[in-house]
């Protein structure tokens, strides 16, 4: 990612921030301005909780040229609980541990880096919700 | 209108040619199925030529080398519908009276860079930040869909097998396929992972490769005694480009809509369909074709395949020619390889792998993971 693109989705990398829209109350996640649903203006900031189940996964094995040495990696559908589909990947959890239907919650992780000497990306990705978490809900 | 004229490369590792050779050797072997030698206007499909060649302005560089410097050529971008995409911008120019002799071609070289490499421009088809920069591929895009298929209808992943194996055995008499051994459902299920549930035989592999037509309308073709397919239907329709944006991300609604217009226009349905060439890039993507244009309900495509209906002599042959996972899927000619494969068909030309008596045949190419869908109807002109 280039260095002007990350800064400018800093807000949805740190903080999954998208937009509600005024006039039909949908959730908006990446923000992009004109609600896909009603067609109307959508430029009011929303801060998605971060919480959600995972809706489909897969684990990698094979990964393009900049993510090889992860491999293998865990990427998911992630449901937020607000209502949109978010793209990401799982963390803190094995390949074999996941399943549909499961409750994860967003972290702020490193994604890559560009080389030794090149900007380290962080972005958000999702783990199982921790016990302590759940009891607590 | 009418296609005219058709030609193609065999899909393979072309190493001894570069991409501006493969396009122009297929526009030029079109050119002399339809016995004629310059035509008014070309329009190239690709997708990668910039990412995997450094090599944009294909309309002009394409014509240049095809010997045909000065007509109108263009570059036409639909991520893996491209060659597609080319035909229905050489249909509008035909059928809006620009011109009367037009040439689609769609043209790839995926193995000018590494795996890798050409794995990574594969993303570009997807959402490349909200997608691509989370490190998903697109095997990984269709896995995801797969997955969710396979928990939503309860099926295994050997369901699956089918599309693989029709379309590798109906390779075996195609001269112009990469892979041209059949394979059995025992092979399939023992297959390595891509990105799970997606295995490499799941999947359609990196290739080059060129196809190109030429259009003109129909009374052009009998004024000169030309054999002549005529389509009858040509549409193009849009979803979001992330698999997260869309409605219903089991439902293609670009290609339902994509069909259904195409269906409209030619006055035919899935019932008047003899074969269709859909995308199967993966084979989630074939069963969620199928469903989108009225073959089988929702979370039933997959049957299809299980159920033989498939096959030569099936309901709805699909991939009689090998399709995207055997005769190969160099991205921005796929589009076309469909179309000609289509052509030789109703032509009687398509050899061993002849289905008899087809009239009517589809042809359906999706960029990205069901983005951006182009549709034709192609019927059979009798003399």
């Amino acid at each position: 990612m280039r260095n002007a693109s990350y800064w400018r989705t800093s807000a949805q990398r740190m903080s999954l921030t998208g937009e509600v829209c005024p006039h039909c109350a949908a959730k908006l996640f990446p923000p992009r301005d004109i609600c896909p649903k009603c067609g109307g203006p959508a430029k009011e900031p929303y801060h998605f909780s971060g919480r959600g189940t995972v809706y489909s996964f897969s684990t990698m094995y094979s990964a393009p040229a900049s993510w090889s040495e992860y491999a293998p990696y865990v990427v998911a559908l992630v449901k937020l609980e607000e209502g949109p589909l978010v793209t990401a990947q799982l963390t803190d959890v094995g390949p074999d541990e996941v399943a549909i239907g499961m409750p994860v919650e967003m972290v702020t992780r490193r994604m890559r880096a560009e080389g030794d000497d090149g900007l380290i990306q962080y972005g958000y990705k999702f783990r199982p919700v921790l016990q302590a978490t759940a009891a607590e809900a | 209108m009418s296609i005219i004229g058709i030609g193609q490369l065999p899909v393979r590792e072309h190493w001894e040619r570069s991409l501006q050779v493969m396009g122009a050797e297929a526009v030029v072997r079109a050119l002399e199925d339809a016995h004629l030698e310059r035509p008014e206007a070309l329009y190239v499909g690709n997708m990668l030529s910039g990412q995997i060649s450094g090599q944009e302005n294909l309309g002009a560089l394409i014509a240049d080398h095809a010997g045909l410097r000065g007509i109108e050529a263009l570059k036409i971008e639909a991520a893996c519908a491209s060659g597609a995409a080319a035909l229905r911008i050489g249909y509008g120019a035909v059928a809006g009276g620009l011109h009367d002799v037009v040439v689609a071609c769609g043209v790839e070289k995926m193995t000018d860079a590494l795996v890798e490499e050409t794995t990574t421009a594969l993303v570009s088809a997807a959402d490349a930040i909200y997608e691509g920069e989370h490190g998903l591929s697109f095997v990984a895009l269709n896995a995801l869909l797969m997955q969710r298929y396979m928990y939503e209808y309860g099926y295994p992943r050997e369901a699956f097998a089918g599309f693989s194996v029709n379309a590798h055995r109906n390779a075996v008499h195609n001269p112009n396929a990469m892979f041209r051994r059949a394979i059995s459902a025992e092979t399939f299920a023992r297959a390595k992972m891509v990105a799970a549930p997606v295995s490499l035989l799941d999947s359609s592999a990196i290739a080059d490769g060129a196809a190109a037509v030429v259009l003109a309308p129909t009374e052009f073709a009998h004024q000169h005694g030309l054999c002549a397919v005529r389509i009858s239907g040509s549409a193009v329709a849009t979803d979001a480009v992330a698999l997260h944006d869309r409605e219903e991300p089991l439902v293609l609604t670009a290609a339902r809509r994509s069909a259904e217009r195409a269906y409209a226009q030619s006055g035919c349905g899935p019932d008047d369909i003899d074969l269709f060439e859909l995308h199967d890039a993966f084979t989630i993507m074939a069963a969620l074709s199928l469903e989108a244009c009225g073959f089988a309900e929702r979370g039933q495509g997959v049957r299809l395949a299980m159920e033989d209906a498939i096959v030569p002599g099936g309901r709805i042959p699909i991939s009689t020619m090998g399709g995207l996972k055997a005769r190969g899927h160099p991205v921005g000619a796929t589009g076309l390889y469909q179309v000609v494969e289509a052509t030789l068909q109703l032509r009687g030309e398509a050899g061993e792998c002849q289905l008899p008596g087809c009239r009517v045949a589809m042809t359906q190419s999706i960029g990205g993971s069901g983005a951006n869908v182009v549709t034709h109807i192609l019927e059979r002109m009798d003399a």
